[in-house]
């Protein structure tokens, strides 16, 4: 595949992307209020469209006819910056992101990702894939910190100091909860990690009919993986820097209309990413059952389907804490971060670097 | 050629970042531009090649170090800077000094070209993941432990002041 073609194929793959993944947040967000509503014993919204289904777009065109404010005294062009920063770092993570393996059109390889590429050696991506989604999360932060203090209000500028002092925090446990499956795989490569979980485990010579997925030996990685990332989204029981009851809604405070919905967009963009990395590291990604019986067409997106499933599966499972937990007190937070998660992530690679030597 | 023109592009911004951190008055704007320099020095290692120390660039100091930054800034609620005398001073000795010290390099650099020798934006795993890990885990190993030790001791430091002022 030559510079041009792989240009232009990048660019379809990437309208195409953003598409699914604004309109996969948009209707998270009625997913959300119906399943939080079923928790507490309600019907959620039923009024637009046959089960409420058209809410999102009422709700869309909602934020796009409502004024845009910008409050006195801001710093005017971070203001306006830093909605843009947190939503484009959060899309930059689904650059790297594999949605499955590839598809051949007019005898071009290409490969569902969109920084991947086809050869005559199979398909590839950068090695250096997981580490770059550290990095947008933590160019990310910035989109929060300034955001708080850049709208010269006291429950902003709160709200973004607990958001950056909690993100920090947890960004470490979250690195090192992902230390101990690098260190299995030996690559940094997310396709590379996915090839490797399309077996099943074999204990000496036996097998064992599980698939080869890094759950099974990475359970407290994943553990530690679910809650820092949990902390980094912002999310209940961690959502103190939005906290409604004490900081009225944290950073965003001061926004209105897109500005808002960027924010909005941006957190969920963020739980997406969180169920894909948990997806693709710890639970084989695109990989699942072989299903003969169906027909081609389904088989050729079976794999999509799989991803699709499990990313809605850590979806889920973010909506059914929310609407079941309460939210930590602030120096619980800092404590489970620092005292509990971050020894127990060094104690994992401990364990797992010498199961590493000693079978190698 | 593509290597070229994104390498004077992102040598552009970081040019202009590092420019913007002087004339700001605002430390958080400083700050920021800092910021820009960092990310622009990790495009143009990836453009050398070394992905990995691209991405610890862009973790390490854009990330966590100016994070801390910018949340001691805001933390301390700093105000915009005053122009000094001082300053004025350093403005009109500052900026004749750095062009003659830039035309210096670049007349030595162009005039000893050879005995210097050039670089090659040409691909190489010098900065991939696993040349790094073995420089540090197997060549370099007691340099960097003992580097490690220092960091530690240093934290230790950082946490026995902090102890005494509360």
């Amino acid at each position: 595949m030559d510079i041009k073609t792989f240009i232009i194929v990048a660019v379809i793959k990437i309208v195409l992307v953003v598409f699914i993944m604004l309109t996969g947040v948009a209707y998270t967000t009625l997913l959300e209020r119906k399943l939080v509503a079923r928790i507490q014993n309600r019907w959620g919204p039923t009024r637009v469209g046959p089960f409420g289904l058209l809410q999102p777009l009422a709700d869309g065109v909602k934020f796009i006819l409502k004024e845009d404010l910008v409050p006195d005294n801001v710093h005017k062009f971070l203001y306006i910056l830093s909605p843009m920063l947190a939503l484009a770092m959060s899309l930059i993570a689904f650059a790297i992101i594999p949605f499955g393996d590839s598809v051949t059109v007019r005898g071009m390889t290409i490969p569902l990702q969109i920084t991947g590429w086809g050869g005559a050696s199979g398909n590839s991506d950068i090695n250096i894939g997981l580490l770059i989604i550290l990095g947008a999360t933590s160019i990310g932060v910035y989109g929060i910190a300034l955001a708080g203090w850049s709208s010269n209000s006291k429950y902003s500028l709160l709200g973004s100091l607990r958001a950056s002092a909690q993100m920090i925090s947890y960004e470490l446990a979250l690195g090192l909860s992902l230390v101990g499956i690098l260190l299995l795989s030996g690559s940094m490569s997310l396709r590379e990690i996915v090839k490797q979980q399309s077996n099943t485990w074999m204990i000496g010579g036996f097998n064992t009919h599980l698939p080869h997925w890094y759950i099974f030996p990475q359970f407290i990685a994943f553990f530690i993986y679910l809650m820092a990332a949990y902390a980094e989204t912002n999310r209940i029981p961690f959502d103190l820097p939005e906290a409604e009851t004490e900081l009225v809604a944290g950073y965003h405070t001061e926004y209105s209309s897109m500005k808002f919905a960027m924010f909005f967009m941006a957190e969920y963009l963020n739980m997406f990413t969180v169920g894909c990395l948990a997806t693709l590291l710890f639970f084989g990604g695109w990989h699942g059952p072989a299903l003969p019986f169906l027909p081609p067409l389904l088989q050729a997106i079976l794999p999509l389907l799989y991803f699709a499933a499990k990313v809605l599966f850590f979806i889920f499972v973010y909506i059914w804490v929310r609407g079941t937990l309460p939210r930590f007190r602030y120096d619980q937070l800092m404590a489970f971060g620092w005292k509990f998660l971050l020894p127990l992530a060094i104690a994992n690679i401990i364990v797992t670097s010498f199961i590493v030597a000693w079978r190698a | 050629m593509v290597h070229q023109v994104l390498f004077i592009i992102f040598g552009l911004i970081c040019v202009a970042g590092a420019v913007n951190l002087l004339v700001q008055r605002h430390p958080i704007n400083s700050a920021l531009s800092l910021v820009v320099v960092m990310a622009s020095l990790a495009l143009i290692y990836l453009l050398l090649g070394a992905e990995f120390v691209a991405a610890i660039q862009v973790i390490v100091y854009a990330g966590a170090i100016m994070v801390l930054f910018v949340f001691v800034i805001m933390l301390l609620n700093a105000g915009s800077e005053e122009r000094s005398s001082g300053s004025r001073m350093a403005l009109l000795i500052g900026v004749p000094g750095v062009l003659v010290l830039g035309c210096l390099i670049g007349w030595i650099m162009i005039n000893n070209n050879k005995q210097l020798g050039g670089v090659s934006i040409a691909a190489t795993d010098f900065g991939e993941t696993h040349p790094i890990a073995r420089l540090l885990f197997r060549d370099f190993l007691l340099p960097f432990e003992i580097t490690s030790i220092l960091i530690l001791i240093a934290i230790m430091g950082a946490v026995v002041l902090g102890k005494r002022e509360g």
